[in-house]
């Protein structure tokens, strides 16, 4: 492996695992980090003394992945744990997050910030409630890639009918939840059959390998295709010296592209101005775009401080009647009528929780009314009236824009997590038939 | 490693970032959510690596302006010289105000005891509480990334700490999108990492294209050492070496810098910030793992050390 290679990576691709130990999902992250060549010496010696102090005679991959000693004494994974792993082409964050149903905060963390996800199936098993439960997460997040991984290949012998099936019915399924990017890999994990390393058992297959697949997927947008939206973090403004009247707006571009002379709109005043000039990170620029920190000077003396939304473009209309879809975090249920905080880019504000619409049964996609409140993991529908206006994008149409935290006033607790407008882009209603929308 | 089947990533479009410019951005949001949101933020700073290339970031972070928190070092006493010398003239040359902690006032005043193995890594848990406390620092930077250690890998960016410096995995904050919470009563602080999502080839890299000098020790250079727990310490008078124990001049440099007494040398001919590069994507073993006693105590180490307060 020679050094220029190595340094010359340059994108970075952030994305989530979802399974369980059953489907293979250690295995087969351990599979990615060792064959990567991203496992030590040293922690491979960890975890081989480890095991055998377990009475394990081979080495159990997992124990490089479960790092807190809860987990180990209790064989189970509690929390998202993140990954970095590069190769010649790219540079890896992995979010590898627990698949079981108690764990759907955990998914929902890890998939907040992935640009792409795995979702793994036993070849045996096929799809599963399981299966789809991963792949709604995956939709209502909104990660832009799916991969849908038929793994443990080598005990359907290798059978491309079988993971034709499974392919068919899971990219159907994905397909009505609105995610149409699935690509399907039939994979060994423990074979390394498609991991990173070819299948000499599966001629039939002519696509990429799982991890040629993530080198080689385009990850981000065109960030010329979306309005820019450029939440205030902080002022600067050095009162001092040389720069005694300078006065930059920090932020960090979460869509789009700003240029010097762009007109732009001041929300929530609705203020309009131009940039007069872009400073990144200390450096005179012309032009800058998402995700990049950036200063941004403006053309005119206008009221501004952290948590204003300075926007080009197609600008939001600021509202106090906030419509979510929203993911319950906290052990204490959310419930009508709570007051709490809710943290939308850099701006936290007073809400009211004024009504709970319905319930999402994650696994069945079903609508349930009638919901009093949501317990930790439940995903339902919510409407909320805040104390001072927001300037919200739609989830779907910006990410970054379009989330919110709901917080405990009381003592800080991250309650909720949001998303603004619908789950999906199909609504389903359940059996009972009943009259809401 | 993988042959190329695929067509590369699109590069169709002008607006790509590179990886460091991905985390650079990224750290920068964190630093200026920080300063945004916190009374006394403050930055740990003890001239290693990490520490450097945060305030190179924070730097960056609020051009033209100074950077608006204070650095705060703890001090063990046994420290490289070459290390005082550089954090000294660092924090002259951007004009930063500097606390320090001294694990040597604590001994002295009976508060802590020197350890049978000399080695005073542990005993900074003290001291930097008692700073954080006396200083009501609300906000501390640490300089930890999530591919040190498997109990860092699950650390938020945000990480709740409560009135007694205590990190208890289980009342951490779900962590989305890049929304950190920073909510905490009084008597509580949040550690924050910047660094989160970086790697050490990333933070090399980042040293290189960014011209960062650091302190010379991390270059190859020739020094007394012995050697103790497969590892080389420099000798000193923090209590090596043992008369068992034999002192060789080789020709060494550090992976990272702390106590004297529990940070190794690894041999190495990497005289400049390539060289190292080249050493580190070879490597097989992890940073912590070359050259970090404390991390070897046991499978839980890091976790414990963590629960009390440690960085």
């Amino acid at each position: 492996m020679s050094t220029t290679i190595e340094t010359s990576a340059t994108s970075l691709l952030r994305f989530a695992t979802a399974g369980s130990v059953d489907d293979g999902k250690s295995t087969l992250v351990g599979r990615l980090l060792h064959d990567s060549k991203s496992v030590l010496t040293d922690q491979l010696e960890a975890v081989e003394h480890a095991s055998r102090k377990r009475g394990q005679e081979t080495p159990d991959l997992a124990l490089l992945t479960d790092g807190l000693r809860a987990e180990r004494e209790q064989g189970i994974t509690i929390d998202v744990a993140y990954r970095y792993f590069a190769t010649a082409r790219r540079r890896f964050i992995l979010a590898d997050t627990p698949g079981h149903v108690q764990y759907t905060r955990n998914m929902v963390t890890g998939a907040s910030t992935a640009e792409l996800a795995v979702v793994l199936v036993d070849a045996r098993n096929g799809v599963v409630e399981q299966t789809r439960r991963h792949a709604a997460v995956a939709a209502l997040l909104r990660v832009p890639h799916v991969v849908l991984a038929v793994n443990k290949m080598d005990l359907v012998e290798y059978a491309e009918p079988v993971f034709a099936a499974i392919a068919k019915e899971f990219t159907a399924y994905a397909a009505s939840l609105g995610v149409t990017d699935v690509v399907a890999v039939p994979i060994s994990a423990l074979a390394g059959d498609n991991v990173v390393e070819p299948s000499a058992h599966m001629d039939w297959y002519g696509g990429p390998t799982l991890l040629e697949h993530l080198e080689t997927v385009s990850v981000t947008t065109d960030p010329s295709e979306q309005p820019a939206r450029f939440p205030v973090q902080y002022v600067i403004r050095p009162q001092s010296g040389e720069h005694r009247d300078y006065r930059g707006y920090a932020g960090q571009l979460a869509s789009g592209v700003l240029r010097v002379g762009d007109p732009v709109t001041v929300l929530p005043s609705g203020h309009t101005t131009t940039v007069a000039g872009i400073d990144a990170l200390g450096v005179e620029t012309d032009i800058a775009w998402a995700p990049q920190s950036v200063t941004v000077r403006l053309a005119e003396d206008i009221d501004i401080s952290r948590g204003d939304l300075i926007a080009a473009g197609a600008t939001p209309v600021p509202t106090k009647d906030v419509e979510a879809t929203v993911c319950h975090l906290s052990d204490r249920p959310l419930h009508v009528g709570a007051k709490v905080l809710l943290k939308h880019t850099t701006r936290t504000v007073r809400a009211l929780v004024k009504e709970i619409s319905y319930r999402i049964d994650i696994d069945t996609l079903e609508q349930r009314s009638g919901a009093e409140g949501l317990a930790v993991n439940e995903i339902g529908h919510v409407v909320l009236r805040t104390a001072e206006p927001l300037a919200l994008d739609s989830y779907s149409d910006n990410r970054r824009t379009g989330s919110f935290l709901l917080i405990d006033p009381a003592d800080g607790t991250t309650l909720t997590a949001g998303m603004v407008g619908e789950a999906f882009d199909t609504v389903r209603t359940d059996a009972d038939g009943e009259d809401w929308v | 490693m993988t042959t190329a089947t695929d067509s590369l990533p699109a590069t169709d479009s002008p607006f790509t970032l590179s990886h460091l410019d991905a985390l650079e951005a990224e750290s920068v949001h964190i630093f200026r959510e920080v300063a945004g949101e916190f009374e006394r933020p403050v930055i740990l700073f003890s001239g290693g690596k990490d520490s450097i290339v945060m305030l190179h970031l924070a730097l960056k972070a609020f051009w033209p302006a100074p950077v608006p928190f204070t650095l705060l070092h703890v001090d063990t006493g046994h420290n490289f010289p070459e290390v005082i010398e550089y954090r000294d003239r660092t924090v002259a040359q951007h004009n930063l105000r500097l606390h320090v902690a001294h694990v040597q006032d604590f001994i002295d005043d009976g508060r802590l005891r020197e350890r049978p193995d000399g080695t005073r890594n542990p005993l900074q848990t003290v001291p930097l509480l008692d700073a954080i406390e006396s200083h009501k620092f609300d906000a501390v930077f640490g300089g930890g990334r999530r591919d040190e250690e498997k109990a860092r890998a699950k650390e938020r960016v945000f990480s709740l700490r409560d009135e007694f410096g205590a990190w208890d995995p289980r009342r951490q904050r779900p962590e989305l999108w890049s929304l950190y919470n920073g909510k905490h009563a009084v008597g509580e602080h949040v550690r924050v990492f910047p660094l989160s999502n970086w790697t050490e080839l990333d933070v090399w890299q980042y040293i290189e294209r960014e011209g960062i000098e650091l302190p010379e020790i991390y270059y190859a250079h020739h020094r007394d050492v012995f050697k103790r727990d497969g590892m080389w310490l420099t000798a000193g008078e923090w209590g090596g070496p043992k008369e068992t124990e034999t002192v060789e001049n080789r020709l060494i440099r550090y992976r990272t810098v702390g106590d004297m007494s529990c940070t190794g040398a690894v041999d190495s001919d990497a005289a400049t910030i390539a060289d190292v590069i080249t050493e580190i994507a070879a490597s097989r073993l992890t940073e912590r793992g070359a050259t970090r006693a404390d991390d070897k105590m046991s499978e839980a180490a890091m976790e414990d050390r963590k629960r009390e307060g440690y960085f």
